[in-house]
């Protein structure tokens, strides 16, 4: 008990001190670069959610793209009517549209776009999932039938030009509840706002998965069918964690949104969803803080790599995923393990952590 | 009526062609192989390859017949680097789909980044062979020639897939691993080279899709990626383990999505067909046809 409580503390240090650097990097580095980072941070709230899903309930969803389009689709729509000159935004002039469609109209207020970007990814995502759950749905199954809806979603809003800005998405905003947007006053403002989003979806998932709910996720997790004759209704738990982690997907669009201006069908498809999962991977999946720091890194590598040598990352990317799927399924928290055990103190976590793996790999056959 | 009965046998078989290298890899095998996209990409692109190496050092009168040599290349292309992807990642992914599933998207990755280094990003076009153009009247429809010989195409290919599952001795293993490994290993069948066998064959049915697909439009780095989710809805729809689900779910998708698509628009009759997916697992959560099993898994 004792080991446990001790790697939660360090677990909690990490993140105390990932704060703390997250809080004082924007007066050393450029407007720009904060803005960079500020993004960084809403996808390291994004894989937070994921994390609770995969690395807690093993349930493996490539759809929260979707969900972090919805977030971001609200905001964007809300921004864009608080920036527009007519009755209508620009583009819909273009496509012949003289009135505010209603789903438009209800998220003129800023409260309620907030609210809506994120609580309608919730209850999409618990209306699926209560339907493909309460059937028992093999994980495996419910995974291809995210990354249809991740298809099937793109498809219909690149299609819905009109309504949607189509391909080339929404974007032109000015002003965000008042402010202006190009200010640095505001950018940063904006970078703070997500700090403290990240701090508080951290603390209540952390809360979370420490309580017994949390112990539920992970028997989920290592023995469904147990837990199932022990009398649990394991499918409502699923359905519940996947619209939590829908939520905070949508709240993370909104924060993405607002700091870059413009969503686009590519940004919410099938490969940006994949690499969210790759964020978790590459952090360590079931840790919580292991995604955050993942999230952070590999977007400021894709940055790096991206400016420095293009045709390089989509090389570097595929051989991430199967260096880290095959040689470290722990991810990089795997490795701080790792380094602690050469202290050789900590002989009893040892056992307890290769037995967690194992049956870590069992519960995802 | 019957150009949209046509129309949907042809979307169909298009899918089970791609769908049945994935029933064998998806549904024997337990390996979501996301990379099954872009061994069709290379099926596609040795077809045309070859297209070119005939047109260049061929006379021109043979050239109508690169396809018939195209298809069996690009099977055994695909088969082996299948054979490559299955020694070096996931021989080490077994019993673990989901993780199989990433590993493989990130193999897809390379080798669309390599596609486009060796052919550039945009599409190339393939000449279909002379005798392919033109279509078959029938009842003051025309049938294009081309689509029949992909359904044609379809029916040698299922029937050889069945004929080598079901009655030769190879097959039998294969079914015996899948099966039950530990048994089948305990009576002497070397449980490793029949994944390895299993995963080319697989691939090598990716291969003949991808041949397939240069007779309807030009072909890209991507081209794969545009069937793949589709293709697995057709495994998860049909039920995994049996071949003819996979036929019935290929049908199934594409008449509805012909006919979705003809009653509203493209885009809303795949969100309509989605929906009738979810509907139809509610009455089915195994799909159409599954293996009768009282395991649980």
């Amino acid at each position: 008990m004792q080991t446990i409580s001790a790697r939660l503390l360090e677990r909690k240090w990490l993140f105390l001190a990932l704060i703390i650097i997250l809080l004082i990097l924007p007066f050393f580095i450029s407007d720009f670069r904060t803005n960079l980072l500020g993004r960084y941070i809403a996808f390291a709230i994004l894989v937070i959610g994921l994390d609770l899903l995969w690395g807690y309930t093993g349930v493996l969803s490539l759809g929260h793209g979707i969900f972090f389009g919805l977030g971001a689709y609200i905001m964007a729509m809300h921004l864009s009517m608080e920036s527009m000159t007519g009755a209508v935004p620009d583009f819909m002039t273009w496509n012949g549209i003289t009135e505010l469609p209603w789903f438009w109209a209800i998220f003129s207020n800023a409260i309620s776009a907030i609210i809506g970007a994120i609580m309608v990814p919730m209850i999409i995502a618990s209306i699926l999932s209560f339907f493909i759950f309460r059937n028992r749905i093999r994980d495996v199954y419910f995974t291809i039938l995210t990354q249809a809806l991740v298809l099937v979603t793109t498809t219909l809003i690149v299609s819905q030009q009109s309504f949607t800005g189509g391909t080339n998405g929404i974007t032109g905003f000015s002003t965000i509840f008042g402010y202006s947007l190009s200010s640095p006053a505001t950018q940063k403002g904006l970078y703070y706002i997500s700090v403290g989003s990240l701090i508080v979806v951290f603390l209540i998932c952390s809360i979370l998965v420490n309580s017994r709910f949390g112990k539920t996720l992970i028997a989920i997790r290592d023995g469904e069918n147990r837990l199932r004759f022990s009398g649990y209704d394991t499918s409502m738990f699923k359905v519940l964690i996947f619209s939590l982690s829908a939520g905070i997907a949508g709240l993370a669009g909104m924060l993405f949104v607002m700091q870059v201006g413009i969503i686009s069908p590519t940004m919410i498809g099938i490969i940006p969803s994949i690499e969210m999962i790759l964020w978790v991977a590459i952090g360590g999946r079931g840790t919580l803080i292991g995604p955050v720091i993942g999230a952070i890194l590999t977007n400021s590598a894709k940055t790096f790599f991206s400016e420095s040598y293009p045709d390089f990352w989509l090389y570097f990317l595929g051989l991430v995923f199967v260096i880290i799927v095959i040689f470290l399924p722990g991810g990089l928290m795997s490795l701080v393990d790792k380094v602690k055990r050469r202290g050789g103190k900590h002989e009893k976590k040892r056992k307890e952590g290769t037995e967690r793996k194992e049956t870590n790999h069992s519960a995802v056959g | 009526m019957i150009i949209q009965a046509f129309n949907g046998v042809s979307l169909g078989s298009i899918l089970l062609l791609i769908a049945l290298g994935l029933a064998i890899t998806f549904g024997l095998m337990k390996v979501i192989n996301m990379a099954h996209g872009e061994l069709i990409m290379i099926g596609a692109y040795t077809t045309y390859v070859v297209q070119v190496i005939f047109a260049q050092y061929l006379p021109a009168t043979m050239f109508d017949m690169y396809y018939f040599l195209a298809i069996p290349i690009a099977f055994v292309v695909a088969a082996l680097i299948g054979m490559l992807i299955e020694f070096t990642v996931i021989r080490h992914l077994y019993g673990r789909p989901l993780d199989s599933l990433l590993a493989t998207f990130g193999v897809g990755l390379i080798l669309q980044q390599t596609a486009r280094s060796i052919f550039g990003a945009p599409n190339v076009g393939v000449q279909s062979p002379g005798f392919l153009r033109g279509g078959l009247e029938v009842m003051g429809v025309t049938l294009p020639y081309i689509r029949l010989f992909i359904i044609g195409l379809v029916v040698v290919s299922f029937l050889l897939l069945a004929w080598f599952l079901y009655k030769t001795r190879n097959g039998r293993k294969i079914r015996a691993v899948m099966q039950n490994r530990e048994m089948a290993q305990c009576l002497g069948v070397s449980s490793r080279k029949v994944d390895l066998i299993t995963f080319a064959i697989g691939s090598g049915f990716a291969g003949i899709a991808g041949a397939a697909l240069t007779l309807i439009g030009p072909i890209g780095p991507t081209i794969g990626t545009y069937y793949i989710v589709d293709a697995f809805m057709v495994v998860v729809v049909g039920g995994v383990g049996m071949l003819i689900g996979t036929v019935a779910g290929a049908l199934g998708i594409g008449i509805f999505n012909t006919v979705f698509e003809y009653w509203t628009n493209a885009s809303m009759g795949k969100v309509l067909v989605f929906a009738l997916i979810i509907l139809f697992l509610q009455w089915r959560p195994s799909g159409m046809f599954s293996l009768q099993s009282r395991s649980l898994d």
